[in-house]
């Protein structure tokens, strides 16, 4: 990235910052809508990588649940700080990837697709009957907003109780998705980005070349896993209370969702799905009941008409339907959601 | 000291015997095909010598020391990598990427090293595309270098398996039919490609169904039918062999096998002239 654009990006973030509180900031409602979007943003990257090595991830739900009765946990029964919570619940979630991540990485397309898809349940089910850690049904309540950071008596992050929680929150996720897309962005520009795409393109080929692809398809889940949980614990600040249901089976999917609107070839493809779709949602309250049935037309029209998803719009040939490779040459960087479900190729 | 040594190697699957008892071992910088009729084993053969596949029984040894049983990864970062019969390669990346990314081993920066940019990284980062990009080269893919792969004719795509697999660095680079639907024309240029790659210090297993390349071509040549060895030697003397001999053609007809020996005979420009030159 050139110093140019570097300035443009640290400019437009910061105007985000601080004009986003100047201009809503008394209104709860909106400023928490802009706040829920960067956080999901953040959990969705951790789908979005999974694509990008060539895996359908529709459990990243499993994964935010974790990170939040984690953060939990830790801050109600081990009394530890919200600040060191939030970390800690995205290592537990990657630990926990590290665990299933050698057996279940083994399958491919639709097969590692359905373990995933289990998993959210799973998680919900595992939250719901452990009682003596997780409180059951109950839910762990009354978990205190994040408190002040101080080092020598310097204060760098206020007590959010003591000022406006709602600005407070929102500055919090704006910088969580910003590192997180930072991070990404230097991952699939540098070589990690060359290897996890010859493990998308071809997983035989990698490891003839020397590649660990098993070790490596690890390392990524736990990534992405960590991200998953490093967003749940943020929506425990958030909520201050975690419940089996605080992230369901239709979440993960709208997580992958996210990823496909946005488009799966490009990094910034997660962002701004999270940000088009769920914003696009608050503006029709009136539809929520239909929403899963909306969503779901989407996601069909999606593959159908623009299997690249919108940054492909501004590229030629980039939307072809049906994914590049039946679109013959010049058919754009991706290759579609095809690619991801290992059908035949035709091939020109 | 042979370099890559095969001592009884057998994969069953279930009740078939894919390879049975298989034992040969292969010189420094030789070219070494392994041939026989469809269904023989060959591809077989060929997974086990490259991890691909895990023995029932039998080892390999590469200088000596054990890899069987090692994962494909490892076995590639010892120095025994292998190409793809059909054409496998990194589809929606350049065939210039594609090599650069096959540098993979030839690096010594960690996965956070590259992340940071570290200078280690950087550098390897330019020694790869260096290396790639004379490789390219020396396997005539310069000018297609920047097309994406998946748009690339089918001649060139060989190559470019070729040159993913060089870019390893290998000790013993495996072929697996390196001159399958080529015409003459192409096939004597791949023949001269694979005698180039020999020539540079690595040693080629090869396994091929047209017979002719293979005569020509060839240091060594082991036969398999049915999954077990029925000939190895020179090219000159294993298609002498009565045994070889009945497995492509049946029951010896005097007229066909009078055929078939002449064929091969006009194309090496006498038998055993590879060997010859070489010793």
């Amino acid at each position: 990235m050139s110093r140019k654009v570097a300035i443009v990006v640290v400019a437009v973030v910061l105007a985000w910052l601080v004009g986003v509180p100047l201009a809503i900031g008394d209104r709860p409602y909106h400023i928490g809508v802009l706040t829920t979007a960067s956080a999901l943003s953040v959990i969705s990257a951790g789908v979005w990588l999974m694509f990008y090595i060539g895996r359908i991830h529709i459990g990243q739900g499993a994964f935010a649940l974790l990170g939040q009765y984690a953060a939990a946990i830790a801050i109600t029964k081990l009394g530890l700080s919200f600040w060191v919570a939030l970390p800690l619940a995205g290592l537990v979630a990657a630990l926990f990837a590290c665990a299933i991540g050698f057996p279940i990485l083994r399958l491919k397309g639709v097969y590692f697709a359905m373990v995933t898809l289990s998993l959210t349940e799973a998680a919900r089910l595992s939250a719901q009957s452990l009682v003596t850690v997780t409180n059951g049904p109950k839910g762990i309540l009354n978990v205190p907003l994040p408190g002040a950071v101080e080092v020598f008596g310097l204060t760098l992050v206020p007590d959010f109780a003591k000022v406006n929680p709602h600005v407070a929150l929102f500055c919090l996720a704006t910088l969580l998705a910003v590192a997180t897309y930072a991070a990404l962005y230097r991952i699939v520009n540098s070589r990690l980005g060359w290897l996890f795409r010859s493990l998308q393109q071809n997983e035989d080929l990698a490891s003839s070349i020397g590649v660990n692809v098993a070790r490596l398809r690890v390392i990524v889940f736990a990534i992405g896993s960590f991200l998953g949980g490093v967003g749940g614990a943020f929506f425990l600040a958030v909520q201050q209370s975690v419940y089996p249901s605080s992230f369901q089976v239709q979440d993960s999917i709208y997580l992958m969702l996210y990823c496909f609107l946005g488009g799966l070839g490009y990094v910034f493809g997660p962002l701004v799905g999270t940000f088009v779709l769920f914003i696009a949602f608050e503006f029709l309250h009136g539809l929520n009941e239909y929403q899963p049935l909306i969503y779901a037309l989407l996601m069909i029209g999606l593959m159908l008409w623009l299997p690249n998803g919108l940054l492909s719009l501004g590229q030629p040939g980039g939307s072809a339907p049906g994914g590049g490779a039946g679109a013959g040459p010049g058919a754009g960087a991706g290759a579609g959601w095809r690619r991801w479900l290992h059908l035949p190729e035709n091939r020109p | 000291m042979s370099l890559l040594e095969v001592e009884g190697l057998t994969k069953r699957f279930g009740g078939l015997t894919a390879v049975d008892e298989v034992t040969f071992s292969v010189e420094e910088r030789r070219i070494f095909s392994i041939i026989g009729p469809n269904g023989a084993g060959k591809s077989t053969l060929f997974k086990l010598v490259t991890a691909f596949l895990r023995p029932t029984a039998g080892r390999v040894r590469l200088a000596g020391e054990e890899i069987t049983g090692q994962s494909p990864h490892a076995v590639a970062r010892r120095g025994v990598v292998r190409t793809f019969q059909e054409t496998t390669i990194f589809r929606e990346m350049t065939a210039l990427e594609n090599v650069v990314v096959a540098h993979h081993l030839q690096g010594d920066a960690t996965l956070a090293g590259f992340f940071f940019g570290s200078r280690r990284a950087r550098a390897s980062e330019a020694a790869f595309r260096e290396s790639a990009r004379e490789i390219v080269d020396y396997l005539g893919l310069g000018e297609v270098a920047e097309e994406t792969a998946r748009n690339l004719p089918h001649g060139h795509l060989r190559a470019l398996g070729i040159a993913i697999a060089m870019a390893a660095k290998p000790r013993v680079l495996l072929l697996d039919e390196p001159f399958a639907g080529m015409n003459p024309e192409e096939t004597n240029r791949a023949m001269d490609m694979v005698r180039g790659i020999r020539d540079r210090g690595v040693t080629v297993l090869l396994v091929e169904h047209d017979m002719r390349a293979v005569m020509r071509i060839s240091d060594r040549v082991l036969v398999v039918n049915f999954g077990r060895k029925i000939a190895e030697g020179a090219p000159a003397e294993v298609q002498r062999d009565e045994r070889v001999i009945e497995a492509y053609l049946g029951r010896p007809e005097d007229e066909l096998e009078v055929d078939w020996e002449e064929e091969a005979r006009e194309d090496t420009g006498g038998p055993g002239s590879d060997e010859e030159a070489r010793a």
